[in-house]
């Protein structure tokens, strides 16, 4: 295609000279498909993959029966009630105890000292109960989440909420 | 310089893997965990500000197989082309009566019609038919949940349910990125 191209002699002139073609070809327009492609494609490649949380939910048991209660001195539960509050208490929350329900908000000063409390740090079996009420927004449970990812809280789990709990807010707000 | 351009353009065309066009906007809270969510076999369940559920799956392959089982199940018969349109949609929130239908459209018409999202009531929980089916066709998929902001935790907690009733207990949260907080 673009080889060069050897005349044939043309007799004229006695010289015996080739006639030289420009081996050259334009590229300009060549480069510039490429580069609009590169730019193409670097715009359109996404690099950032989204991060994520792992969670391990407990498998539901057959069995209630097969469980292990929870000892109320080693419980803790973390209320997320709506408009971005939190409410928490220690114990298993039995109505008959009134345990003493305490508001708490999601900044460093808020859960953070209560999860990194010596309450809560020097005792290994403390599990953190976090029970999401109906009204409160996904961001919350993630909110929450990352706290306890935060303050190295190990045991915890996400447990639907319970008309007992709902009661104790209810007496809380009420006041 | 032009061999480094070709060199460049090369790479890009060869990593570039096409994003398919996602039909809700979700706003994902953001977290420190810094885990990534792997490139194949992920299970995306979107739920957006609407409490709209919709679905998603990657790789064509076990699209194809997943529409196959849902059609025996559901007694829904695609034909070829419904199969290929299926094979290539990426998010979708429409239960599977209307599925047929949707995907009938032309694909301007499907990003205009308003999709109501997977239904996840008790009563008729499809959702876990997909995630089932899915499981099904394709053992390795693990199930990321990308939740709004705004989100009910109501509805996410039936998305949850509706996961643990198929006995999956370990799924991921999507989340954007956030600084951690030192002194910890």
């Amino acid at each position: 295609m673009a080889e060069v191209q050897q005349q044939a002699d043309s007799g004229k002139g006695g010289k015996k000279r080739a006639k030289k073609m420009s081996t050259k070809i334009d590229m300009t327009p060549m480069v510039d498909l490429a580069f609009l492609l590169l730019t193409f494609f670097m715009l359109t490649t996404t690099f950032a993959k989204p991060q994520t949380m792992e969670i391990n939910m407990p498998v539901k048991p057959d069995d209630i029966e097969e469980q292990i209660a929870l000892k109320a001195s080693n419980a803790m539960t973390i209320i997320l009630a709506a408009d971005d509050k939190i409410f928490y208490y220690y114990g298993l929350g039995d109505p008959t105890e009134n345990p003493e329900v305490i508001e708490s908000d999601y900044s460093a000063n808020g859960i953070r000292k209560v999860l990194l409390s010596p309450t809560i740090k020097s005792n290994d079996k403390m599990t953190v109960m976090v029970k999401p009420m109906e009204e409160s927004r996904y961001k919350n449970v993630v909110d929450i989440l990352d706290e306890l990812k935060i303050t190295d809280t190990r045991k915890f789990a996400l447990v639907e909420i319970t008309d007992n709990d709902k009661q104790l807010v209810e007496t809380k707000t009420g006041q | 310089m032009v061999d480094l351009g070709f060199l460049l353009v090369t790479f890009f065309m060869l990593t570039a893997t096409m994003t398919p066009d996602e039909v809700v906007i979700v706003d994902t809270p953001s977290s420190i965990s810094e885990t990534k969510l792997p490139d194949s076999n992920v299970i995306t369940i979107s739920i957006d500000g609407d409490n709209r559920v919709f679905y998603s799956v990657d790789g064509q392959n076990t699209k194809m197989k997943l529409i196959d089982k849902i059609a025996t199940k559901y007694g829904v018969n695609f034909n070829e082309e419904e199969k290929k349109t299926f094979s290539l949609l990426g998010d979708f929130g429409v239960p599977i009566a209307q599925l047929k239908s949707f995907l009938d459209m032309s694909s301007k018409e499907r990003t205009q019609v308003n999709q109501p999202g997977i239904p996840v009531d008790s009563a008729t929980n499809e959702l876990g038919e997909w995630v089932l089916q899915t499981r099904l066709s394709n053992p390795k998929v693990i199930i990321a949940i990308k939740g709004d902001v705004d989100v009910n935790y109501d509805t996410v907690q039936k998305v949850i349910n509706t996961l643990q009733d198929k006995k999956v207990n370990r799924f991921n949260l999507i989340t954007d990125m956030e600084a951690k907080p030192g002194n910890f």
